[in-house]
This record gives C-alpha cells, sequence and structure tokens, in this order.
C-alpha cells in the first residue's frame, strides 16, 4: 500500500524547515481594521469590481464577477463599507485594481452564503456550479481556477489525485489542514469522486508527513475505499502537477497539454476542503491558512487569515521580522516571490510568508557554469538549464525554441543544486517571457 | 509601525541554494587524488612529492598571473588550478625535471585554460593537453624510473636512478609482461607516470567522488567496460581473462577513465552523451594502444573525444518530457510537408 519510491526523473532534497511550525495548531488571526481584496487572486482574468466605493457589503458577498471562463470570483471577507477601488501593490510586483474595505467587524453574513448540501444530495453534478460561484481556486499555490479545472476533466479522466505532497521547504499550511479538518478534506474528496463518476480518489502524500499520515489512516483503514492513500518517498518538486502524475502514474503529460489529457485530473487538499465548506456551508473562498515561519519570524506559526489582510499584520502576529532578515517572500523559498512592501495582501494562493535571513543568500558576483551537468540531473522536465543559459544570454530564441525551453515549470531545482551559483531559473524565466512577447506580438 | 525602515531584498525564486559550490566540488577530487599521491610517494620517493607540489603551485601561480594582468577577478579560491596541477603531475614520470613541469603548468592553466575563457570554458582537458605538448620532450617523457628503485626517501637527484620498462611497453610488443605480477600492477608497484601506477588507489578515489556524487558513475563505468570488453575479445595471446586484467590496470586508463574524462568542462552533460563519449574514449584507447606506435593510448583518446563533446551533446539531448512516438511522428510528418509546400511554391 504504501510505496516508498519516486518516479519522476530528478528533483532535489533541500532542507525542508517543516519542523518550525508543523507541530503548531492553526490560529484564527481576527479579521484586521480593512481588508485589501485585489480583483486578481487567482491565474487568469481579473475581475470586474461589481460595488463601488461607498457601498455596504455583507460577509461573503460577491465584490468582483469573473469576466472570462479563465478565472474566478472574488468576495468580500469582512462585513462592512467600501472605502477605496483603485491600483494597490500585488503579491505579484504588479499594480492591480483592489477593493478596500473597512471592516465593520460584525461579519454579517451576506444572504448568499447558504448551505447547498441538500442541492448536492440531490445531484452530485451541481458541485461544479457552487464551486465556481464560490471562487475556489487552488490552495497549493498556484491558484487555478477550480471550476475549470473539473471542467476541464469532465468525462475525460480514469484517475482523480489528491495532492497533499507539500513539497516546498518551510510550508504546513496543507499539512495542517490535512491533520486538523480530516474528515473534512476527505468529504470533500467524496464530493469529487461522485462528481466525476469514479471508483475512487488517492490522496498522495510525501512520507516526511508522519502525523498526518497517522490520521489519515484513521480515517482511510483500507486500500480500497472510494478514497486511497499513496505515501511518497519526499523528493522536491513532488507536488508540481506533472511530476505528481508520473510519479504515481507514470503518465507524462504532453508539451503544452493538460493533466486530462492523459486521464488525470489533481486538486490540492486543502482546495477538497475549501469545496466542502462551500457546501456545507456555503462560504466561499474568503479566508486560508498561511504558514508564517522562517529564521526571519519571531514565533513562527500557522494561521487562518482573511483574504486581504496585509503581510505586515501577518507577521507582526507571528512576533514580528528579526533583525537580521533581508527577504521576506510570499510563497516557500523555491518558487515564492519575493516582496519589498510588506503592505501587501494574502490572497486565496499565498500558502506561505517566509522571512529569511542572510545566511541562505549564497549568491556570488561572478558566476561561473563549469558544465558538471547537476542542473541536467535535477531537471524534472527533462530540459538543459546550462544550455538555456547560455542561449538566453545570446538571445538566441531560435535555439531556446528548440531546446523547449518553454516546458520549463520554474521549480527552481537547476539554480538550488548549481555550484557555479547560476541564476538558471531566473534566465529561464526572461527567456520565456521574451517569447511570450514575440508571440503576443504576432 | 515597526520594520518600515528593514531594507527587503527582492530577487527571483528560488532563494535557497545548496552547500555545495565550484570550491567544494574541487576539494573533493583533491581529497579523491590523494590516495594515488600517497602511493606515489610510496613507489617513487620523495621526488613525487616534490612534483607534485611544484606543479600545483606553477598552475596557481600562472592562474593568478594571468587574471591579474588580464585585469580579471582573481579565481585561484576555486581550487581548479590545484586540481589540474595535481592531474598534471600525475601523468609525468616521477623523474621529470621540474622546469618541465613548469612548462606544462603554463600551458595548461594560460593556453588550453585561461585563453578559452577560465573554468568551464576549455574544450580539452588542460593536464591532458599540457602532457601531449610535453611530449616535445619525448626522452624525458618516457623515461620510466623502475618501483621502489630509490636508495633513500629523499634521494631527490636524477644521478643514479634505474629506469625500467613499463608494462604498457611489453603489451604494446604484444606479450603479457614478465616484470610484474598482476597484483603489483594493482596496487601500484609498477613502471609508468606518477599518479597512474596504483589502480587501487585510484578506485578508492573514484569511489569517494562517486559517494560525494561529485562524479556519476556513467563516464567510467562506460569507459571500463567498453576497454575491458574489447580487450577480452581480441586479446593478444591465449589467456584473455589475464590480458584483460592488464589492460585495466596498466597505463593511464585507470587515472584517465576516473579522473580525466569525468572532467566536468570536457564531458557531455546529458546522461546518453556521457555514454557515448566513455564508450568512445575506449574504443579509442584500445585502437591507439593496438595500432598506434606509442604503448599508450589513453591521453590522445580523452583528448580526441574532448572535441566530440559539443557533438555529442547536440545528438543525445534527454527525452522531452512528455513527448510520445507518435508526438514525434507527427512533427517529423509535419515538418516533411512544410517542405515539400515550400518547394513546390518554389
Amino acid at each position: 500500500m504504501e510505496e516508498l519510491s519516486h518516479k519522476f526523473f530528478g528533483g532535489i532534497h533541500p532542507h525542508d524547515g517543516k519542523s518550525l511550525s508543523e507541530n503548531l495548531p492553526i490560529q484564527v488571526l481576527p479579521a484586521p481594521e480593512k481588508v485589501y481584496i485585489p480583483v486578481s487572486l487567482h491565474i487568469g482574468a481579473p475581475c470586474e469590481p461589481v460595488v463601488s466605493v461607498g457601498d455596504k457589503v455583507n460577509f461573503g458577498q460577491l465584490i468582483a464577477r469573473a469576466p472570462a471562463p479563465v478565472s474566478a470570483d472574488v468576495h468580500a471577507s469582512v462585513s462592512g463599507t467600501v472605502s477605496a477601488i483603485e491600483p494597490m501593490l500585488h503579491p505579484n510586483g504588479k499594480f492591480i485594481n483592489t477593493v478596500v474595505i473597512e471592516n465593520d467587524r460584525l461579519d454579517t453574513p451576506d444572504p448568499s452564503v447558504v448551505s447547498h448540501a441538500d442541492e448536492i444530495a440531490a445531484d452530485p453534478k451541481a458541485l461544479t456550479d457552487i464551486v465556481r460561484r464560490a471562487g475556489i481556486v487552488g490552495m497549493g499555490g498556484a491558484a487555478f481556477p477550480t471550476a475549470v479545472k473539473i471542467l476541464s476533466g469532465l468525462g475525460k479522466v480514469d484517475t482523480i489525485l489528491i495532492n497533499a505532497a507539500e513539497c516546498e521547504p518551510y510550508i504546513n499550511a496543507d499539512n495542517r489542514v490535512l491533520i486538523e479538518n480530516t474528515a473534512e478534506v476527505i468529504e470533500g474528496i467524496r464530493m469529487l469522486v461522485k462528481l466525476f463518476e469514479l471508483p475512487y480518489a488517492t490522496i498522495i502524500i510525501e512520507a516526511n508527513k508522519k502525523a498526518a499520515i497517522e490520521k489519515l489512516r484513521e480515517f482511510i483503514p483500507g486500500d480500497n475505499g472510494d478514497v486511497r492513500l499513496k505515501v511518497m518517498k519526499t523528493r522536491y518538486p513532488q507536488g508540481a502537477e506533472k511530476q505528481l502524475i508520473q510519479s504515481v502514474t507514470g503518465r507524462q503529460v504532453p508539451p503544452g497539454g493538460l493533466p486530462a489529457d492523459v486521464g488525470c485530473v489533481v486538486f490540492n487538499d486543502y482546495t477538497c476542503w475549501s469545496i466542502h465548506r462551500a457546501v456545507k456551508t456555503g462560504l466561499p473562498a474568503i479566508d486560508r491558512v498561511v504558514t508564517v515561519t522562517g529564521p526571519g519570524i519571531g514565533r513562527p506559526g500557522n494561521f487562518r487569515v482573511r483574504v486581504g489582510t496585509p503581510v505586515r499584520e501577518l507577521i507582526e502576529a507571528a512576533g514580528g521580522l528579526t533583525e537580521n532578515v533581508n527577504k521576506v517572500i510570499m510563497g516557500g523559498p523555491m518558487m515564492g516571490n519575493a516582496i519589498y512592501d510588506l503592505d501587501v495582501p494574502v490572497i486565496k494562493g499565498t500558502n506561505c510568508v517566509l522571512a529569511l535571513t542572510g545566511s541562505e543568500d549564497k549568491s556570488v558576483s561572478e558566476p561561473a557554469c563549469i558544465r558538471c551537468g547537476k542542473c541536467v540531473s535535477v531537471c524534472p522536465m527533462h530540459l538543459i538549464p546550462n544550455y538555456l543559459y547560455v542561449y538566453e544570454r545570446k538571445n538566441d530564441l531560435a535555439m531556446l525554441q528548440k531546446l523547449h525551453v518553454t516546458d520549463c515549470i520554474e521549480c527552481g531545482c537547476c539554480t538550488f543544486t548549481c555550484p557555479g551559483r547560476l541564476d538558471l531559473t531566473q534566465s529561464i524565466r526572461m527567456a520565456k517571457g521574451r517569447l511570450n512577447a514575440l508571440k503576443a506580438k504576432k | 509601525m515597526q520594520s518600515t525602515d528593514i531594507k527587503l531584498t527582492v530577487s527571483s525564486s528560488p532563494h535557497i541554494r545548496t552547500d555545495e559550490d565550484t570550491r567544494s566540488i574541487m576539494l573533493d577530487v583533491i581529497i579523491a587524488l590523494i590516495p594515488a599521491l600517497a602511493v606515489a610517494a610510496y613507489v617513487f620517493g620523495f621526488r613525487a612529492l616534490l612534483v607534485t607540489v611544484v606543479s600545483v603551485l606553477g598552475c596557481v601561480f600562472f592562474e593568478e598571473l594571468y587574471r591579474k594582468l588580464m585585469k580579471k577577478s582573481s579565481t585561484i579560491g576555486d581550487l581548479s588550478a590545484v586540481v589540474t596541477g595535481m592531474l598534471l603531475a600525475f601523468c609525468l614520470p616521477a623523474t621529470v625535471p621540474l622546469w618541465i613541469v613548469l612548462v606544462g603548468d603554463f600551458f595548461a592553466i594560460v593556453v588550453v585554460k585561461q585563453l578559452f575563457g577560465g573554468i568551464g570554458k576549455n574544450f580539452v582537458n588542460p593536464a591532458l593537453a599540457a602532457r601531449a605538448f610535453l611530449f616535445s620532450y619525448p626522452v624525458v617523457m618516457s623515461t620510466w624510473v623502475a618501483p621502489l628503485s630509490y636508495k633513500s626517501f629523499f634521494n631527490i637527484g636524477t644521478a643514479d636512478i634505474i629506469t625500467g620498462a613499463t608494462p604498457l611497453a611489453s603489451m604494446s610488443g604484444s606479450a603479457l609482461p614478465s616484470d610484474f605480477t598482476l597484483t603489483q600492477a594493482f596496487l601500484g608497484q609498477i613502471g609508468g607516470s606518477m599518479g597512474e601506477v596504483s589502480a587501487l588507489a585510484i578506485l578508492l578515489g573514484g569511489i569517494y567522488l562517486l559517494i560525494r556524487r561529485v562524479i556519476s558513475p556513467r563516464i567510467p563505468l562506460a569507459y571500463l567496460i567498453t576497454v575491458a570488453a574489447l580487450a577480452f575479445i581480441f586479446p593478444r595471446g591465449n589467456d584473455n581473462l589475464t590480458w584483460m586484467l592488464w589492460q585495466l590496470c596498466s597505463g593511464g586508463v585507470m587515472l584517465g577513465a576516473v579522473f580525466m574524462a569525468t572532467d566536468y568542462a570536457t564531458s557531455p552533460i546529458t546522461p546518453i552523451g556521457q555514454i557515448i563519449y566513455g564508450v568512445g574514449c575506449g574504443l579509442l584507447t584500445i585502437f591507439i594502444r593496438y595500432f598506434g606506435a606509442y604503448p599508450e593510448g589513453t591521453s590522445y583518446a580523452i583528448l580526441i573525444m574532448n572535441v566530440c563533446v559539443w557533438l555529442i551533446d547536440k545528438i543525445a539531448p534527454p527525452k522531452r518530457f512528455g513527448f510520445t512516438r507518435e508526438m514525434k511522428k507527427a512533427e517529423k510528418q509535419k515538418l516533411k510537408e512544410a517542405k515539400s509546400a515550400k518547394e513546390a511554391e518554389a
């Protein structure tokens, strides 16, 4: 039943830093005075605000509507008054229209927040629409709209995978939800199983999450039920969708393809919890669990936070930053974004706020490739990062395309491993950007 | 609010890196070379240590001098010059005059490495290229001192050395060596270049490098298996097993397979490419040993394969993720159609 082998190529095993926060129960952070909710909390088109300055809004009320199929509605995470709608700094570094709500501390629920349990009982197919209306996105960090994902896989897949790998170092958000809300997560998974009309779904977890595995075993005694468990050897980036599918099924998602192309659909375990809540209580995606951790944080912890809470308040709740901090990252150390302004808000995909001190910074003034080939041997997408680096420097787009630069998932393994300290991932990212720009021009 | 005045660094992900860097890798290689150095000192006396130290100092000096003169940053801290110095010394005879060592150091560091841009940019192995260059002094380069023939350990003079034939010399004459036993060859009590006499010491270093993951087994294994297989299939004499073991334990093939062919800058980076490269080195080594005028083929085999690395990397890329055979066919078909459409247009 337990398979302690990984079957994806490459990958790394960095110091995971999980012990800083893995045993700390989720604390509920009181909603702040003001929440700052960008109309883009997800991958896909930004939403259009449907409220105006001065409007009273209820807790859970729709405040910005998805304009395109690949997008997710945005809801008020507190009740109160809209005090501004203007472009503000987003965690991704861009200025994006943001709805500011002054919290009246009443949390007056919106009339739309009602249980959908009966609907689901009558027709499991109703789930897609409930998920769409609740604005649920992938909670693992990428924040892809879940309803879109469901629709891409409905009728095409034979395998449902629940991604509980959480392979990024330091992060424990999914892990804590799995430990503390096991029953709800499993319930959410069952809803998906029914929706897809498949016999079962498999939870994939890495062997280093012992407490969560133990807890899941209580709920999943056998391995022939509608929810099954598979324990994988810890290896980054196991939780990357393509690698997860490859690890478990041996199938490889084709270039530019979707998991559905190889008969798979993957949901994060925390997303399943959100689905369950949306069905049972009608509450949309208005909060999330964030791990606040790292050597630069006073008292690391896991917090349940309203979407739109400034990162600064979250950090203060975790004992503030230490004096030697030099980097604050939203997300994990491998794929997260470094931020320079602590007033950016928590969004739906924010799984971690990580503060690092100078000691992790090993960059050098003159990186030099020694052609050791380690980047090739760790690249889970079978690329040749050091050649991509060279061609990016030369701006040779034709060669970059020939070497499949767009296949890169930006997991960061190459940069992590490089003994010559090259910024391989960054140069690949720039190459992809340039190719995209060229494509857009055409 | 606190922390408004904290200076935060913004950089692209990932934000953490492994501890291993160029310097630590080179340090591992130096450690892996110690057993072979110890055997060299035991077999050839103090002079082996002296040649090695002079060669290392020479390499470091020329690297620093060149970088200073060219107003470039100092790179001796990465220890790669030390490795080059050791490896060059290892493929020289213990009796080599020190000034020749320095000529070799200059050629290796300045001509082969720095003129092409420094670490990682040279396209042939600096130590081997320097060795090949030093064959401008053929007598010096093929005067082999007999093992354990020094009168006292610190006998630095070269006046009264006893020279002897190396196993390879007799094998080149198609006869199994008669002066030594196979065990002596495995342990290192034979004549030859300083660092290459003991297969055992080199293998110990190789195992250390494998454990530390500095090298992968692909190149050394492909190389040695090719040499072994060819020697076994085409023996000179009747005892193909003994012939094969002699081929593996004599000359520079062991040092070449473990330390020279695995040189990062001058070997392929793709897994399949590394195997092709190792096999190619093995083929050429045996080819030169069997048919060449000179008894040893290792260094030239590796140098020839060095210049093919770019091509090998190109023809042996990793298999594209998720790219099936059918997709490949479809793509080829499409290219064909596009081509014929173009031709039709023309």
